[in-house]
């Protein structure tokens, strides 16, 4: 009885949590739309093109995460919510297309290029590192962020954990099949790896002793702090590079280079730093960074 | 091809893990099945009534929330595994035995009340009668049912997959999102070593099934 008690008791906590952070956003979101996610009119674009599809289409198919609180999360109203998701609309609109016409699709880590490659989604804006096994098989418009893989230890740092060097002979917990979960066992083998398929049960297994560390990127660490934030304490000293990129079909180079100067413009008009400011910045509590310089590789 | 041969270091250990869940999650449950089943069919009641709880708690919870009590339940009660392919075997152990214990029973059913009368008669008791009269019996005429335990068996190892224990599914989701220009390579890799364990074991279990038949 005890276990039931204490757990529907967290699960609950957490319920409130989120759907703390997700209608306050939301609200956010709405008051602040009429001024941001602007819908160009009359938008014109050379015949042929991914754009001109789209624009005619009147419609744009996005694929983003569901569950990345601050990026991609999917609201209680059944639409998601983030960084990524203002992106998407920024780009939407500079088509013409409203929010409410953009078809939200969930892509998963796993699934994001096969949906590129079949045409299932337009672009994706998903926490998607750009990098050189993955330009293989799709473009990257962007980087439109950089984040930057961390370390989330229990509250009051016990173990003194202050970066991967210190996870020597510790047990370290992250995602199988992603990059950081990679990144420790090719770089730093004395630490005991231990992978689950969600962070969920990462934070689990260091709320309980389990492990003495989660590591992955900061913006995920920093959403499951802010779900407990009496028991968790991010170290604050990224070690890697992970950017951000759009992707969309391999060989578009038209729409990749409209994508990039869509970024380069929410830069300069500060959309950018705004839709940051009311997303991801509201869970951290940190203003916008500097944009990134995209590579237009 | 090049890729595979890569990566047949962690594909093979992979296969390795997956294997050995099956087989010591089978045996355990085999066993675990089996004193199940005695209980159930055993003239003490409360054995019976355990027996009968046991069966219906675990043949009606999904895997997933077993493998979850135990990897982040147990530790609210002190108790603790010593690794996690342990707990995985126990998981998969205790979930099985409530098959194996059914299919077991089906097979006690279908011996002839007659038989264990006889050996009653020749004055055995409950438990000798039990293992040497009805069980023999009984275990030869289960051999499809068990064998259709064990290839579920084989493939719910996949959930360890998602509890830190690194098995075929584990691989696959490691190396499609790394390689992701091969993800039908790893697709075609993962499910031929899921079929190197069950193809065999369809094939030893019409063999065994064919050995053992009791010709009525």
């Amino acid at each position: 009885m005890r276990i039931t008690t204490r757990y529907a008791a967290t699960l609950g906590a957490l319920g409130l949590v989120l759907a703390g952070c997700s209608s306050e956003a939301g609200q956010q979101a709405e008051g602040a739309a009429e001024n941001t996610a602007e819908v160009a009119e009359d938008v014109e674009f050379p015949a042929g093109t991914t754009m001109a599809e789209l624009a005619e289409a009147g419609s744009i198919t996005v694929g983003t995460k569901y569950d990345q609180p601050g990026f991609g999360l999917l609201n209680p109203d059944g639409v998601p919510e983030g960084f990524d998701v203002e992106i998407a609309k920024i780009i939407a609109g500079e088509l013409g297309i409203a929010p409410e016409e953009i078809t939200w699709t969930e892509t998963v880590s796993a699934n994001r290029e096969p949906f590129i490659q079949n045409g299932q989604v337009d672009i994706v804006v998903a926490t998607y590192t750009i990098n050189d096994t993955r330009k293989q098989v799709v473009d990257f418009a962007g980087p439109y962020y950089v984040a930057g893989q961390d370390i989330m230890v229990a509250a009051g740092n016990p173990e003194g954990i202050q970066g991967p060097e210190d996870l020597a002979g510790k047990t370290v917990c992250s995602v199988e099949g992603s990059t950081p979960a990679q990144n420790i066992r090719d770089n730093f083998p004395e630490a005991t790896l231990v992978t689950y398929d969600v962070y969920s049960k990462c934070a689990d297994d260091l709320a309980n002793g389990n492990v003495q560390a989660v590591t992955t990127d900061n913006v995920i660490l920093t959403g499951l702090v802010a779900g407990n934030p009496e028991g968790f304490e991010l170290v604050g000293n990224p070690f890697t590079e992970e950017p951000y990129g759009i992707g969309l079909p391999l060989g578009d180079t038209e729409f990749r280079n409209f994508l990039n100067d869509v970024l380069e413009e929410a830069y300069e008009d500060g959309t950018w730093a705004a839709a940051w400011d009311r997303t991801a910045g509201a869970i951290t509590g940190e203003e916008a960074p500097e944009p990134p310089a995209v590579d237009r590789y | 091809m090049q890729f595979l041969s890569d990566n047949s270091d962690l594909l093979w250990s992979a296969f390795l893990t997956t294997l050995s869940l099956a087989v010591t999650s089978g045996l355990c449950a085999l066993v675990l099945g089996t004193v199940l089943v005695g209980m159930r069919v055993s003239p003490v009641p409360p054995l019976r009534g355990l027996a009968t709880f046991y069966v219906e708690v675990f043949r009606n919870t999904p895997l997933t929330v077993v493998f979850f009590f135990l990897f982040f339940g147990l530790v609210y009660v002190d108790l603790q595994f010593p690794t996690r392919f342990v707990t995985a075997v126990a998981a998969l152990s205790l979930y099985t035995a409530a098959f194996v214990c059914e299919a077991l029973r089906s097979g006690i059913n279908a011996v002839p009340p007659g038989q264990a009368e006889a050996a009653r008669a020749l004055g055995l008791d409950f438990g000798q009668s039990l293992r040497t009269i009805v069980l023999p019996q009984a275990f030869r005429t289960v051999v499809p049912p068990l064998g259709n335990v064990w290839i579920a068996l084989a493939k719910n190892t996949s959930i360890a997959a998602g509890f830190a224990v690194t098995d075929l599914t584990a691989a696959l989701q490691r190396l499609a999102n790394v390689n992701a220009d091969q993800l039908l390579a790893v697709f075609a890799a993962v499910v031929l070593g899921y079929l190197a364990i069950t193809l065999p074991s369809a094939w030893l279990i019409r063999l065994i099934e064919n050995r053992v038949a009791i010709v009525r």
